[in-house]
């Protein structure tokens, strides 16, 4: 039972990051119904980027997040602007093998100027580790819950309450109509992938502290299980993504703690084929009917 | 000064020409309908003054100025806004969501909120419903809500794609009265629709729209009554 909870708690902390990278992918396939499959490279590039500013700037913790967001959002803007946009009416199969291909671009890119050394942050965090009863929760597992729950509260804010959010939605809804109401498209496609992208920044850089390591192709993983947690809870929801994440870190770190840790992805696809199997449309997808 | 001039208006999809030289007047204040059939061009050529479809040719002057390459916003900024055909409310947003996206380009807070309170009078079932979400809504609501909404932009043209599709005879006659209250209190309305008998009855003025050219043209009433429209789209001269 111990060692239940406290794998748990390994789950939640790796989990949060799943989700945060998940949202990205759900929000993008949502408004734009392509799966940005550079999105766990980007989540790479918030891994390097808070690797910089710690180790030769000096940042802090929370300025160093904040650079790594704002970078990841402009990197993400830009990867629309200069590889999607130009595609947007083409088959959706041309900008998926154009997101694999942007993919391999910013992995490679990064290795060529970063080599494959993995690469270790400066102690920005105290080691302290809290005892609560029988399990240990440390420092940087506090530290990626709260980040992870102010950023969501912030999403949900901005996705539900302002008049940008609601922009997104109705794009995501019928973009025709959302033209017709004076909404640029655009705009809005370009505002989402900053958000998403924000997240995926702040996730690597999570990511990079837990595990003291950043190197170039540390997105690839990461990033497609946190796409199997989108799909998990519906892609294009955004409480699925955050469940789905969670459940797939859970999961993994259960599987690692009771099975084996040659099972450890396994288990991650073993969950895709059955959500495609047993309700294609994940855990909160809708089954798009239209009234006419 | 005519509010929209629409001067021989070309769109092609792919070779196919949907609209091949169309013309059409609305003068300010006025119920202008084009009436065709299915495949006629009547879609297509509200889409064109919109700016959600690409023309081929021509031109579209609205308050004198073109706007044949505007972006819909900034058409819909200049107050020429469009009731799409099949409501296109917006599912997922509940309805205070839907309304609001309406004035999605208005800054004038106190306005906005002005005209809110208009449109639960003129509509008081979406004040009912103003929580819920615009897709549980029944198909005369959501022609009510994307009325509505296109109202929250405060429109000096109102542009009808099919208000009457798929609604009952009852609704029907509703929606249409609705629409005689919009043009009193000032705004001028084009208005697109295959229940001939019902646009002619409350329209200034006609179109006739085949195949992409008009084909008739004149004061609703005389239209009504001409034999060819009788036949072609009144059900014969009963």
């Amino acid at each position: 039972m111990e060692q239940f909870l406290q794998q748990l708690i390994n789950g939640l902390s790796l989990g949060s990051i799943y989700a945060l990278v998940a949202l990205g992918y759900t929000m993008v396939y949502g408004i734009i119904k392509l799966i940005n499959f550079a999105h766990g490279d980007v989540y790479m590039i918030g891994a390097y980027t808070a690797f910089f500013v710690t180790t030769y700037l000096g940042m802090g913790f929370l300025p160093a997040l904040l650079v790594c967001m704002i970078v990841c959002g402009i990197l993400g803007v830009l990867i629309e602007r200069i590889a999607y946009k130009p595609l947007r009416k083409a088959p959706r199969i041309t900008a998926l093998i154009t997101a694999i291909g942007v993919s391999y671009v910013i992995e490679y890119t990064t290795q060529f100027f970063m080599g494959t050394t993995t690469r270790t942050y400066p102690a920005i965090l105290p080691t302290t580790t809290w005892q609560l009863g029988p399990v240990s929760i440390s420092y940087i597992q506090m530290v990626i819950f709260s980040v992870t729950i102010v950023l969501m509260i912030l999403l949900t804010l901005i996705v539900q309450k302002t008049k940008i959010g609601r922009a997104m939605r109705a794009v995501s809804a019928d973009e025709n109509a959302a033209k017709l109401m004076g909404i640029s498209v655009d705009n809005t496609i370009s505002f989402t992938f900053l958000i998403g992208s924000a997240l995926a920044g702040a996730a690597g850089m999570l990511v990079g502290l837990y595990y003291n390591a950043a190197t170039p192709l540390m997105g690839m993983v990461p990033g497609l299980k946190a796409f199997v947690a989108a799909v998990f809870g519906g892609i294009g929801s955004i409480p699925g993504a955050l469940v789905g994440g969670l459940f797939i870190g859970i999961a993994e770190t259960l599987v690692v703690a009771y099975g084996s840790s040659l099972y450890r992805d396994a288990i991650v696809y073993a969950i895709l084929i059955l959500v495609l199997i047993i309700k294609p449309t994940g855990l909160f997808g809708k089954n798009e009917r239209e009234k006419v | 000064m005519s509010l929209l001039e629409v001067k021989d208006l070309h769109v092609h999809y792919g070779v196919i020409e949907a609209l091949k030289g169309v013309s059409i007047t609305v003068e300010p204040g006025q119920i202008v309908t084009l009436i065709g059939s299915n495949g006629a061009g009547k879609t297509s050529l509200l889409q064109a003054i919109s700016g959600i479809v690409k023309k081929t040719g021509g031109d579209i002057l609205f308050k004198d100025a073109s706007i044949y390459k505007a972006s819909p916003r900034k058409i819909v900024q200049g107050g020429l806004v469009q009731v799409p055909e099949g409501r296109h409310v917006f599912p997922g947003l509940s309805v205070y969501e839907n309304l609001m996206m309406g004035a999605y380009l208005r800054k004038d807070k106190k306005e906005i909120a002005n005209d809110l309170k208009t449109v639960y009078e003129r509509f008081p079932i979406l004040e009912k419903r103003k929580n819920q979400d615009a897709s549980t809504l029944s198909g005369g609501e959501q022609q009510m809500l994307a009325m509505g909404r296109a109202l929250m932009a405060r429109p000096e043209l109102l542009l009808l794609d099919e208000p009457s599709m798929g609604l009952a005879p009852i609704l029907v006659k509703e929606i249409f009265s609705i629409i005689q209250d919009i043009q009193q209190t000032g705004t001028t309305i084009l208005l697109v629709e295959q229940n001939a008998r019902m646009a002619l009855s409350i329209a200034d003025y006609a179109y006739v729209l085949e195949t992409g050219r008009i084909a008739l043209q004149g004061p609703a009433h005389e239209l009504a009554e001409s034999e060819d429209v009788q036949n072609a789209y009144l059900g014969g001269g009963k």
